[in-house]
């Protein structure tokens, strides 16, 4: 035996590392035809570790107090040395992370990976998804900014709305009459100890609930159904290497986009940090127009949408649960896209268009034009998923193969 | 009494009872974690009542006075105000504050929305999405004077009563507060409250 296997046979006398490595890598079959659609849930990972690393080293010289806080920013900005890559980093990594998560949310809706027996990774997926946008929301108050403060204002001041208990519950959130350092330091704690902690545990289960059922595939077929002589499905390749190395390459091509923005246009002509946050909160002077960041806009525009402003919340908060009963509602007897029936084609383009429209009126002040077609969206918007379990049946579905096709 | 039986019926008892315990335990626990969230000794102090001295506001002028951190806006209205007052009803929405959602003390006049006709005091924070509104005297608007939001083009007449048309659906807040003398006003407590 040479040194090295008798090393790793002590571990593994003490410590299951080569089962699990086994076990989540180097014999884990997932689907060999994977395509574009599936680089994301590892982006995801990618997006997650700068987040806690750029994180860490921001709280080095952020100070989370409503005196200090937004000249700690500016300070990290202009005077610690790298420090305007770090946090251009963390804002711009915050985006990012949204940008891979929904697109990873969207090949779920393409190719029916919530259906069963995945409901659980979905469910522990959108609680994955409501933390992270807490995480947005509380980190965005950070750099004490005005549109950080009047943004965390309007949200907070929804909770007001709530009859008899909103205007209490409204003043123990903030911990003050109005937003105040002491909001801050909550959020602060919450953003980099909390929060985090809840999301690691979360992607461990996403994880694991996964790598219970499987991957799911573009054809939305189970690939365990074929299996060779030894029980290892056919259509199935190990994990490592194969798509290791498949998942360096998709993060190669995003680094270069990332960097991109980073390097070259890090506020995204103000879509990824809103240029009323350079200058200093101030309590008494609210900026012209308060748009949240832009991957609250559609559920912003939900809001907007409802004319009474109680239900306007409940409207908000419908639109993200009915998310996670998206299992239940989904009929069809197949599951990818590829099968389906030309109406779910239909259902699901408009669904994106719908989206893309309410996420780009919740960016503007509103008009009368501008609600009528955020109301029209909001109604497709519910009408989509509460119609579900009936459109979902209609139509004629193609023939599903018995193996996978590339 | 054998020992070997084990009492089933028993033991299901003790984990319930101690289970029980354990979550009233839980709550008791709970207390700190949730009570160090409200307001501290020092954000209270900071929502403490404010004393504001009426001579300093003239007849048309507007005073911003900071009570809690938000600005309260104290201004002196002239007979001619008045009578816009109530000339304005039909172009409002809620002209007599009867909509559950408007924050005002129950002491208050509700045609001018005020102790005395003369002064209005009225929380400075748009009802639509918490801005702070504009004061705009009659001669620098054609629509009467009054508030204007710049965020959302909410307008408010001199009585903080939302005009028809605008985003927000709320007149604005008028807080409590009480007259120590004539010309003294105490923001923060009400009409009938104790003087600390």
């Amino acid at each position: 035996m040479g040194k090295m296997t008798q090393f790793m046979q002590w571990i593994d006398d003490r410590f299951p590392a080569t089962k699990v490595w086994n076990e989540h890598l180097a014999q884990y079959y997932a689907p060999k035809n994977f395509n574009f659609w599936y680089f994301f849930g590892s982006l995801a990972m990618l997006m997650l570790v700068n987040q806690i690393l750029t994180g860490i080293w921001l709280t080095m010289n952020y100070t989370p107090t409503g005196e200090g806080a937004y000249a700690s920013v500016e300070f990290i900005m202009r005077d610690v040395e790298w420090g305007w890559l770090l946090r251009y980093m963390h804002g711009v990594g915050a985006s990012g992370f949204f940008v891979v998560v929904y697109l990873h949310m969207f090949r779920g809706l393409l190719y029916g990976s919530f259906r069963k027996p995945r409901e659980l990774v979905w469910i522990f997926g959108m609680i994955i998804f409501v933390i992270l946008m807490a995480e947005g929301f509380m980190g965005y108050l950070l750099p004490w900014g005005n549109m950080s403060y009047w943004g965390a204002q309007v949200i907070i001041n929804l909770f007001s709305a709530i009859p008899v208990v909103g205007e209490d519950l409204a003043v123990w959130i903030r911990g003050d009459f109005i937003i105040s350092g002491a909001t801050l330091n909550r959020f602060f704690a919450l953003h980099v100890v909390a929060l985090p902690m809840a999301l690691l545990l979360m992607v461990f289960l996403h994880i694991v609930a996964l790598h219970k059922v499987g991957s799911n595939n573009p054809d939305g077929i189970d690939i365990k159904k074929v299996k060779d002589e030894n029980g290892i499905p056919l259509d199935g390749i190990p994990f490592h290497p194969y798509y290791t190395v498949k998942d360096i390459v998709g993060v190669g091509v995003f680094l270069f986009i990332f960097c991109g923005i980073i390097f070259f246009s890090p506020e995204m002509g103000g879509y990824f940090f809103e240029a009323p946050n350079f200058t200093p909160a101030d309590p008494l002077k609210t900026p012209e127009h308060i748009a949240p960041v832009w991957y609250f806009t559609p559920y912003y525009s939900i809001l907007k949408a409802v004319p009474n402003q109680g239900l306007g919340v409940v409207a908000m908060g419908l639109s993200l649960v009915i998310l996670f009963f998206l299992p239940w509602l989904d009929r069809s007897p197949v599951l990818s896209i590829r099968y389906k029936s030309p109406i779910f084609k239909v259902a699901l383009a408009l669904f994106v268009v719908c989206f893309f429209i309410l996420g780009y009126l919740g960016m503007l002040a509103p008009n009368e034009m501008r609600t009528l077609v955020a109301r029209i969206c909001t109604v497709y918007y519910f009408a989509f998923f509460l119609l579900m379990p009936w459109w979902s049946q209609w139509g004629t579905t193609k023939p599903v193969p018995e193996r996978v096709t590339h | 009494m054998t020992n070997d039986g084990v009492d089933l019926e028993k033991r299901r008892f003790l984990t319930l009872a101690t289970a029980a315990v354990g979550a009233v335990g839980a709550g008791f626990v709970a207390v700190p974690f949730l009570g160090s969230w409200n307001p501290s000794e020092k954000a209270k102090a900071g929502g403490a009542p404010v004393e504001f001295n009426l001579d300093k506001v003239q007849v048309g002028q507007m005073v911003k006075v900071k009570w809690r951190g938000k600005p309260v806006f104290v201004v002196r209205r002239d007979d001619n105000t008045l009578g816009a007052l109530a000339a304005n009803v039909k172009e409002l929405k809620d002209a007599n504050s009867e909509n559950a959602e408007t924050k005002q003390p129950s002491y208050i006049d509700s045609a001018t929305r005020s102790v005395r006709p003369d002064i209005a005091v009225i929380v400075g924070i748009c009802t639509h999405l918490g801005c702070v509104p504009q004061h705009k005297k009659e001669t620098e608007v054609t629509w009467g004077g009054g508030f204007f939001c710049p965020c959302h083009g909410s307008k408010f007449d001199l009585a903080g009563r939302v005009f028809s048309g605008s985003p927000a659906s709320t007149n604005l807040e008028v807080p409590d507060y009480k007259y120590l003398s004539d010309s003294k006003i105490l923001i923060g407590v009400p009409e009938d409250g104790e003087v600390a």
